[in-house]
């Protein structure tokens, strides 16, 4: 799904990268606060929900290669946040809902959620 | 052999730059063509460990090395030790303060996000004296 297609359903603001929205493919998304949670379950290249409006935010998605940020209940990003999402092209979105909401929506817009792994497999490449 | 390596020094505390190693890290092994995912697995690791030193052992360094057949990455500091390698490589058990989880870390799984992402990590820790996190990713196969 382009991620304008996932802009639009949650009627966000595109704080950065409104003209790449169109060149952006994404199938899966992770929401969560915790960003070791994000470093251990969330599937390379799959967008990232997050309450939290710190720089690890943009650090921790360039490690798994998350193509763009949306950052939930009206939160908004720090400037050195956003401005280290420009420099690597990372489209940066508001969302005014909840996570809980912006997530559903999501969902019923038809972006896959993350296979959480058994603790007892390795990661799978 | 035709060995690549290098290090980065990282600060204790120094909460704003944390993962700048990793991202470098990343970026060159980015350059001399290892693939995606194997970067990715690497640099996860990189962040972690490097979370690490900033959070618990008032810095450290981090050495990685590419060989043809993998990538060894060693974070070793001289911080105050792990007492009790087990507990901490339980998943949610953590000694990090309230700042940093503010920043979204220390919920307790760096070390097992680690583990996850190596295909062999030892930890040598003594209290008092430092830690040492030695991860090897093999690149084919």
């Amino acid at each position: 799904m382009k991620l304008r297609q996932i802009s639009d359903a949650i009627e966000a603001i595109v704080l950065y990268g409104n003209e790449l929205l169109d060149d952006i493919d994404v199938d899966y998304a992770y929401g969560a606060d915790l960003m070791s949670d994000v470093l251990a379950f969330a599937n390379p290249g799959s967008l990232l929900l997050t309450g939290l409006t710190n720089v690890q935010i943009v650090r921790t998605s360039q490690m798994l290669d998350i193509p763009a940020v949306i950052f939930v209940r009206g939160k908004r990003p720090r400037e050195e946040t956003v401005k280290l999402a420009e420099s690597l092209k990372m489209p940066v979105l508001l969302s005014s809902k909840s996570m809980f909401e912006t997530c559903g929506l999501l969902y019923k817009a038809g972006v896959l959620p993350c296979n959480i792994p058994s603790r007892e497999a390795k990661v799978e490449d | 052999m035709n060995i690549i390596q290098d290090e980065f020094q990282v600060q204790g505390g120094d909460f704003a730059n944390v993962g700048t190693a990793s991202t470098a890290l990343k970026s060159s092994l980015e350059m001399i063509g290892i693939p995606s995912a194997i970067r990715r697995r690497v640099s996860i690791i990189a962040y972690e460990a490097e979370m690490n030193l900033v959070i618990h052992a008032g810095g450290g360094v981090i050495r990685y090395y590419v060989y043809p057949d993998r990538i060894n990455i060693v974070a070793e500091d001289e911080g105050p030790g792990i007492p009790d390698i087990d507990l901490a490589m339980e998943e949610g058990y953590s000694t990090a303060s309230d700042e940093i989880r503010e920043l979204g870390f220390g919920a307790g799984m760096g070390l097992s996000n680690i583990k996850r992402n190596a295909d062999t990590m030892e930890i040598r820790s003594e209290v008092g004296e430092g830690t040492v996190i030695d991860s090897v990713i093999f690149i084919s196969g």
